[in-house]
C-alpha cells in the first residue's frame, strides 16, 4: 500500500518512496536560490548585469568584474548559503526534538554559547576561521550539554526557559570577554558579534562547507528516526528506534551545524527559528523537512543579505540586526497564533 | 524588620566601597574627608564628589526602582518570572529614549525620562496583550516568551536607530546601551531619585490591595477591591520606575527578577514587607554589580547591566528549575 500523496520509484530491486510535492518544493526553492544568487553577485559598489555576472563566473570578459566576483562576492554568497542551510537544518532538528517551534538553537542559547567560544578564540588568539569554528563547535557542545542537563525532566518549556536564561548569561559573558583583549582584536570580535557577512573569504566558505559535509549527512540519515521520535518516545521505542542513542547523535550533529554556522558569521537570529516552520508549511509533509529547511534557511539568509546590501536611503543595516528584528516579530507572531 | 536592619550595614559597606573603588582608588579616610570637609584643590576629593557620589546614587536609586518594579510585576501577574528586563519593558523604554534623542534632539535627562516612561508603558501594554497577562496565573511561560520576542525585536531596532542616527545620537547614547552607570552627572541621579520616590509611594500604597488580589481576582472583588483600578495603578508605578531607571541607566535586566525573590525569601510573601525589602535588595544588587564591573577588568570597566546579567542568568535558571511552571 502506498501512503497518500506519495509515489514509488523502483529501479531493479531497489525502491524509494517520494512525495511529488516535496520534490517540487525543493526544485522551486532551488530556482529561488539561483535568482537570489544572481542578484547578490550583481549587487555591490560596482553593479553588474546578469550577463556580466555570468561572464565573471566563467572568468572571461572584464577582468575587474571577474576578480570582484571570484574574490569577494562568491565567497560571501557561498558563506551566506552554507550558514543559512546549516542553521535551518539545526533548527529543524531541535524544533522536532523539543516538539516546539520556539525550541530552536538561537532561542535556547546554543548559538550564543557557540559565539562565546569563537569570541574567546578571536580575543585571546587569532581570527583564523578554522580555529574559530573549532572553538565555536566545542563551546556550543558544552552549552548544549549544560542546558540539557539543567532542563532535564521538565518538558519542552523548561528547556526553552533555561535556554533563555543561559543565553542571557552568555551574552553578558561575551561582552565581558570583549573588554579583556587588545583593542584591535576587540574591534574584530565586536563586528563579529553583530552578525555580519562583510569581508568573508574563501576560508570562511570552506569552513562552513566542511562543517556541512561532516554534520549534515548524519542528520539526514537519521531523519526517519527523528520523525518517529516526534510521535512519542514509547511509540518510537516500540517501532525499533534506539531513542537515547539516536537523540544524542542528532543533538551532537545539530549543535555542530549551528556552531559552524555561528562561527562563520557571528550569531544570526531568526533563520533557525523560521526556516523549519516555513519549510513545513511549504511541503505540508508529515516528516521533518530537513532538506527543505536547509534550502529555506539558505534562501532566508541570502534574502536578508540582499536586503541589507541594498537598503533604502543608504541606511546601515548589518544582516544580524535585520534577522534579529524579524526574529523577534516572528516569535511574537507565533505566540499570537497559538491561542 | 530584622532582615532590613541586617541589610543596612551591608548597604553602608557597599556604598563606601563604591565611593572608594575605581580606576583611581581613594583611601577610606580620604573618602570620609571628601564628604564632610570637601577641599576643591584635592583631586581625590574631586573624584569622589563629582564622579563617585552621583554614580553611587544612580546605582542605588535605579536598582531600587528595578527591584520595586520587579516585585510589583511579580505580584500583579502572579508570575515568578515577571521582570521589567525580561518582559521587554526596559527595551521599550530604551527605544523610546533613542527615538526621542533622534527626532527631537533631546539631550537632558529631565526630557529623556518622559520618553522612557512612555516607551515602558507602550511595551508593557504590548507584552501584556500578547502574553495574555490577565490570565497568566495559568501560563507564566507565554508572558516570558512574548517578552523575549519583544526585547529582541526592540533591541535590534534600537541598534539600527543608533547606527543610523549620526554621530550626535551615537555620542549621546553610546554609554546607555549596555546599562552603564559611568559619568552620568548629578542631575541624572537626582531625577532618578524623584522617579523612585513617586513610584515607591504608589507601590507602597498598593501593597495591601496586591495581597488581597493575590488570592485571585474573584476573591479580591469579594473583599471590596476593584481589580482593574489596582492593575492600572500598579502598571503606572511600573512605568515610572522601570521607564525612569532605563532612561537614567540604560536597559538593565535581572535585577528586577532577583531582588523580589531574595526579599520574599527573607520577609515572606506579604507585599507591605516584601516590597521595601525588594527595593533595598535591588539597590544593593545593582551597586554590587557596578562595583564588580570596576574590579574584574581593572583599569577598564564592564557596564553594570552586563554584570547583572552574569549574576542574574543563573538565578533565573534556578527559579525556572524550582517552580513547577504550568504547561499550556
Amino acid at each position: 500500500m502506498i501512503p497518500a500523496g506519495r509515489r514509488v520509484f523502483r529501479l531493479g530491486g531497489a525502491s524509494v518512496l517520494w512525495r511529488p510535492r516535496s520534490v517540487l518544493t525543493g526544485l522551486c526553492l532551488l530556482a529561488v536560490l539561483g535568482v537570489l544568487a544572481a542578484l547578490l553577485l550583481g549587487t555591490g559598489r560596482l553593479a553588474l548585469t546578469p550577463v556580466q555576472v555570468w561572464q565573471g563566473l566563467m572568468q572571461d570578459g572584464d577582468p575587474v568584474a571577474a576578480r570582484i566576483i571570484s574574490r569577494v562576492r562568491l565567497p560571501r554568497l557561498l558563506t551566506a548559503a552554507g550558514v543559512g542551510a546549516a542553521l535551518g537544518m539545526a533548527g529543524a532538528v531541535f524544533q522536532s526534538l523539543s516538539r516546539n517551534p520556539l525550541g530552536s538553537p538561537d532561542v535556547i542559547g546554543f548559538t550564543t554559547g557557540a559565539a562565546t567560544g569563537a569570541v574567546m578564540q578571536i580575543v585571546l588568539a587569532s581570527l583564523d576561521p578554522l580555529r574559530t569554528a573549532l572553538a565555536a563547535v566545542g563551546s556550543g557542545m558544552l552549552t548544549a550539554l549544560a542546558v540539557l542537563l539543567l532542563a532535564r525532566g521538565g518538558g519542552g518549556y523548561r528547556l526553552i526557559l533555561v535556554g533563555i536564561g543561559a543565553g542571557a548569561f552568555l551574552t553578558g559573558a561575551n561582552t565581558l570577554l570583549l573588554t579583556m583583549g587588545g583593542i584591535d582584536m576587540v574591534m574584530a570580535a565586536q563586528v563579529w558579534l553583530a552578525g555580519s557577512l562583510n569581508a568573508r573569504s574563501w576560508a570562511h566558505a570552506a569552513t562552513v562547507g566542511v562543517g556541512l559535509a561532516v554534520f549534515a549527512p548524519p542528520v539526514w540519515l537519521l531523519g526517519r528516526q527523528l520523525a518517529t521520535i516526534e510521535m512519542g518516545e514509547d511509540m518510537a521505542r516500540q517501532l525499533g528506534v534506539a531513542v537515547p542513542r539516536v537523540r544524542a547523535a542528532l543533538v551532537l550533529a545539530a549543535v555542530g551545524l549551528g556552531s559552524v554556522g555561528t562561527a562563520a558569521t557571528g550569531p544570526i537570529a531568526f533563520v533557525a527559528l523560521a526556516a523549519p516552520q516555513l519549510a513545513r508549511r511549504l511541503t505540508r509533509a508529515p516528516e521533518v523537512p530537513l532538506l527543505t529547511a536547509a534550502l529555506t534557511g539558505a534562501g532566508l539568509l541570502m534574502a536578508a543579505d540582499l536586503a541589507s546590501q541594498s537598503s533604502p536611503l543608504g541606511l546601515v543595516m548589518p544582516v544580524g540586526l535585520m534577522t534579529g528584528m524579524l526574529g523577534g516579530l516572528y516569535l511574537l507572531a507565533v505566540l499570537v497564533r497559538r491561542r | 524588620m530584622r532582615a532590613r536592619l541586617a541589610a543596612l550595614p551591608v548597604l553602608a559597606l557597599l556604598v563606601w566601597a563604591s565611593l572608594a573603588i575605581g580606576s583611581r582608588p581613594v583611601p577610606p579616610a580620604e573618602v570620609w574627608r571628601a564628604l564632610v570637609a570637601h577641599d576643591p584643590g584635592n583631586d581625590l576629593h574631586l573624584v569622589v564628589q563629582a564622579l563617585r557620589v552621583p554614580r553611587t546614587l544612580l546605582a542605588l536609586s535605579a536598582g531600587a526602582a528595578l527591584g520595586l518594579a520587579g516585585g510589583l510585576m511579580q505580584a500583579v501577574t502572579r508570575n515568578p518570572l515577571a521582570e521589567p528586563g525580561l518582559l521587554g519593558v526596559n527595551a521599550g523604554a530604551a527605544m523610546a529614549v533613542v527615538l526621542g534623542a533622534m527626532v527631537f534632539g533631546l539631550t537632558s535627562i529631565t526630557q529623556y525620562i518622559w520618553f522612557g516612561i512612555l516607551g515602558a508603558g507602550l511595551a508593557g501594554a504590548a507584552v501584556f496583550v500578547l502574553g495574555r497577562a490577565h490570565d497568566s496565573g495559568t501560563d507564566p511561560v507565554r508572558l516570558v516568551l512574548a517578552g523575549a520576542g519583544l526585547s529582541v525585536a526592540l533591541g535590534a531596532a534600537t541598534s539600527l536607530l543608533i547606527l543610523n542616527g549620526g554621530l550626535g545620537v551615537l555620542d549621546a547614547l553610546r554609554r546607555g546601551g549596555a546599562g552603564s552607570l559611568v559619568g552620568r552627572g548629578l542631575a541624572r541621579s537626582l531625577t532618578m531619585c524623584a522617579a523612585l520616590a513617586v513610584g515607591g509611594v504608589l507601590a507602597l500604597l498598593l501593597a495591601p490591595a496586591l495581597d488581597a488580589l493575590a488570592l485571585g481576582q474573584d476573591l479580591g472583588r469579594v473583599l471590596g477591591l476593584d481589580p482593574r483600578r489596582i492593575w492600572a495603578l500598579a502598571c503606572l508605578a511600573v512605568m515610572v520606575l522601570a521607564g525612569g531607571a532605563t532612561a537614567a541607566a540604560g536597559p538593565i535586566a535581572f535585577v528586577g527578577l532577583v531582588a523580589p525573590h531574595a526579599a520574599r525569601a527573607l520577609a515572606g510573601p506579604q507585599s507591605a514587607r516584601a516590597l521595601p525589602l525588594s527595593a533595598l535588595a535591588g539597590a544593593m544588587l545593582l551597586l554590587l554589580a557596578d562595583i564588580a564591573g570596576r574590579v574584574v577588568v581593572a583599569p577598564a570597566e564592564v557596564a553594570a547591566g552586563i554584570v547583572a546579567a552574569l549574576l542574574g542568568g543563573p538565578v533565573f535558571i534556578q527559579i525556572v528549575r524550582r517552580f513547577r511552571l504550568a504547561r499550556p
